[in-house]
């Protein structure tokens, strides 16, 4: 077995009691005290998350912006300095290779933020497809990412920097924000379905700024909170997972971020004659929600039927510790997917009663 | 950690009580621990045959989901109905309010394969 990989803060993790597990070769918490206390800290006050494994990667040259273009869904011609934007990018099939954000620093200057697990994948990806006067570099090794998420995700962090937050609207950013004395790239941004933050700094600097949030903090309720109590809010929000909602196999418009793929735009990009395709065809299959009527627990893989038909799968189940329900995300075919469907979810041998219910479950008021 | 002198334990983490031909079976408080919050326990009905080794159950903690392993043969002859509405009793209480089933043991001699408190100390340390 090769050795797991750990963040700046593997040590901190120690001291506030964190259950650490395996996440795509990082040693990572689950959850520090419970997965359903983070949950609510987040939901209702604030929670603050190592994210640190996430990928980053530099694109830069006078040609950035078409290259970029000819790669990803969004449009990004449409992004101004100091603006970030969520997209895909994919493969000519339709198929994902990832979901990113996209920060654009300068006319020339890209910042991509992919997922952990599909660094190394996508870092050659973009390589393999950039032209000579595009640099693409993968500087995840030297950049440190904390999420400060909840609806005092604010006043917390006020309390650590002059920049006035309020001035950095949603998906706006800003560089070079002194955060307890460290040079951070403050974003508002997150993958919780609350208002918050995402914080760059350098690799060294994160116990630092970590404990700094800890502390300020500490009078608004603020909880440091682990990888269970992530996925649990934006399984409530509906954000996808890579490797659940979004894989080589589900293209960005099965998997509900429609939104996120612009198939009018002027650039041709990988994937664009495919998801033109499926646009114009319609879907055959899509991601929705489904509420348990039966009991029991909805999880990743979990096959649905109809009848005798298996008409898709399970790809996030969970127990909403929002709204006390058991909640899935299934890609079912099309003509399963209306509001209101009956289906059946096989749980461990036996069949499920569950309905097809509107999404995100969880909306903040 | 919480291990009753007086139980007797498997290597799955479940604990058995012995009151005379009866077996009280539950999990224990390290499972629990390691779980983390417990939300949904699937239990068999009282009639049903369970064989030692053998997964009886589940446990759903909000990421994972755990069988449940019979520690001991025999008929279920009571299930802990109660956990179906308060699973958290098997964070809160998992050798009291959170025994699981009671079996009627079909060979007690089975008895004798199961760790005692000192060995499966031992076990979870080693963990």
């Amino acid at each position: 077995m090769t050795e797991l990989k750990h963040t700046p803060l593997y040590e901190t993790y120690k001291k506030y009691g964190a259950k650490t597990i395996d996440f795509g070769g990082w040693e990572l918490p689950v959850q520090f005290t419970s997965i359903k206390e983070e949950h609510a800290a987040v939901r209702e006050r604030a929670g603050l998350f190592d994210v640190s494994h996430m990928g980053e990667i530099e694109v830069k040259g006078e040609a950035a912006e078409s290259f970029l273009q000819s790669l990803v869904t969004n449009d990004v011609g449409k992004l101004e300095a100091g603006g970030a934007q969520y997209t895909a990018m994919c493969y000519e099939n339709g198929g994902t290779v990832d979901d990113l954000i996209i920060y654009k620093k300068g006319d020339h200057d890209y910042l991509l933020v992919v997922n952990a697990a599909n660094t190394d994948k996508d870092f050659e990806w973009i390589t393999s497809h950039a032209p000579e006067n595009v640099t693409v570099k993968n500087i995840s090794g030297e950049v440190a990412q904390l999420a400060v998420q909840g609806p005092k995700a604010e006043a917390v962090l006020q309390k650590l920097t002059d920049t006035d937050l309020s001035t950095i609207g949603f998906f706006k950013f800003k560089e070079d924000v002194s955060i307890a004395g460290v040079p951070t790239l403050v974003s508002r941004t997150g993958y919780t379905g609350e208002d918050g933050f995402e914080l760059y700094m350098p690799w060294e600097a994160a116990p630092k700024v970590w404990e700094a949030i800890i502390e300020a903090g500490s009078e608004y309720g603020l909880l440091p909170c682990g990888l269970g109590a992530r996925d649990t809010l934006r399984f409530e929000a509906k954000l996808p997972l890579y490797g659940q909602e979004l894989t080589a196999d589900i293209s960005p418009l099965e998997a509900g971020i429609g939104f996120a793929v612009k198939v009018d735009k002027e650039a041709d990009f990988i994937g664009k004659a495919a998801l033109k395709a499926q646009k114009e065809n319609g879907l055959t299959r899509k991601i929705v929600g489904i509420e348990m009527v039966d009991k029991g627990i909805p999880r990743a893989h979990y096959p649905v039927y109809s009848g005798d038909r298996k008409i898709g799968e399970v790809t996030t189940g969970a127990p909403s510790p929002t709204l006390g329900k058991n909640l899935g995300l299934a890609l079912l075919e099309k003509p399963f997917t209306e509001i209101g469907t009956e289906v059946d979810v096989e749980i461990r041998g036996k069949r499920k009663k569950a309905v097809v219910v509107k999404t995100p479950f969880y909306k903040r008021g | 950690m919480n291990i009753p002198k007086d139980l007797k334990y498997s290597e799955e983490h479940e604990w058995v009580r012995v009151e005379g031909n009866v077996a009280v079976v539950g999990i224990t408080d390290f499972a629990q621990d390691e779980l983390g919050d417990i939300v949904f326990v699937e239990l068999p009905e009282v009639g049903d045959e369970v064989t030692a080794d053998d997964a009886f159950g589940s446990v759903e903690s909000v990421k994972t989901v755990s069988e449940l392993y019979a520690p001991v043969s025999g008929k279920v002859i009571e299930v802990n109905e109660a956990l179906a509405d308060s699973p958290e009793w098997v964070n809160e209480s998992p050798y009291e309010k959170a025994w699981m089933i009671k079996v009627e043991m079909k060979d007690p001699a089975e008895l004798n394969e199961l760790l005692s408190p000192d060995e499966y100390e031992k076990a979870t340390s080693e963990e």
